[in-house]
């Protein structure tokens, strides 16, 4: 594939994942910090957000899973990735994080704690499918960047 | 007092020394967002996860021209941090700068009397990084 295919299909990926929502304006404030002097900063940056996120996401499977549920871990994790996701502008995980601690702090609530667990359960879900959905993008963004780096250090030579 | 340069050419100190800046947050993707905001400003970074790292660092490192931290971090929040900063005779002139994901008025107003310098709203952008070119020491 050609250089400016490929580039091409790397700005068709990028912007797409603007348009459906899942990268918002912090993200294009970030990539906007890339340069010659930095050329690996949004890899870099995906790559921890990644590796946060899935340690983070086991540790809450892991916390939901326990017969008696520790709320308060939960939350504090939670809000760990919803900053993170913040951070980088990954928009649908961000609001994800948001509803799933609107039902950590609805489990207080007296009454009927076993709806509110489920309801939790199921907003781990939804952050688990928000995150895996914008890795797999995230891969092929990365993958994408790295092949017009190796065609534009062969054309300097 | 306005300067020739521009924005970017923020990180330029008296001596032509580069600024330094000391950023604390224990997320690592926020540190990594931190250092390359003031780094593309031409600030000197050293990053750390903690307000204990910050404080071992600050003894041994005189040459801090602020410091920027995470309020809510495990074990030593920023505003214990601001606190002992303020209160040391070697490190109260250093300019500290509060970031927090949320926005707690109370939160706020405590840091602005404890003596901070600044209190920036997550996610850190540009725009605040350039905020700050003007409160160094």
């Amino acid at each position: 594939m050609s250089l400016m295919a490929l580039r091409e299909q790397l700005n068709g990926l990028v912007n797409s994942m603007f348009l459906e929502g899942l990268l918002d304006d912090q993200f294009e404030q970030l990539q906007m910090l890339q340069d010659e002097s930095s050329p690996g900063f949004i890899a870099e940056l995906i790559t921890l957000f990644c590796g946060d996120s899935e340690r983070i996401l086991a540790e809450l499977t892991k916390l939901l899973d326990q017969a008696v549920v520790d709320y308060q871990k939960v939350d504090a994790f939670v809000h760990q990735l919803k900053g993170s996701s913040s951070s980088v502008g990954a928009q649908h995980v961000k609001l994800a994080c948001v509803q799933f601690r609107q039902f950590c702090e609805e489990h207080n609530k007296e009454g009927l704690k076993g709806i509110y667990f489920f309801r939790c359960l199921r907003a781990l879900n939804v952050v688990k499918h928000e995150y895996y959905l914008l890795r797999g993008k995230f891969d092929t963004m990365l993958q994408l960047e790295q092949r017009i780096q190796a065609y534009e250090s062969k054309q300097q030579i | 007092m306005s300067s020739p340069r521009g924005p970017k050419a923020c990180g330029g100190g008296a001596a032509d020394r580069p600024i330094h800046v000391l950023a604390v947050d224990d997320s690592s993707v926020d540190r990594a967002v931190i250092a390359r905001l003031l780094r593309s400003s031409k600030y000197r970074v050293t990053t750390v996860d903690s307000g204990k790292k910050a404080l071992e660092l600050l003894g041994l490192e005189p040459n801090v021209n602020m410091i920027i931290t995470d309020y809510w971090m495990p074990e030593m929040t920023g505003y214990e941090l601001l606190k002992i900063v303020k209160e040391s005779s070697e490190l109260r002139e250093i300019p500290v700068v509060i970031m927090s994901s949320e926005n707690v008025p109370n939160r706020i107003n405590r840091c602005l009397e404890e003596g901070a310098e600044d209190f920036l709203l997550k996610p850190v952008r540009p725009s605040d990084v350039a905020r700050l070119c003007n409160r160094m020491r």
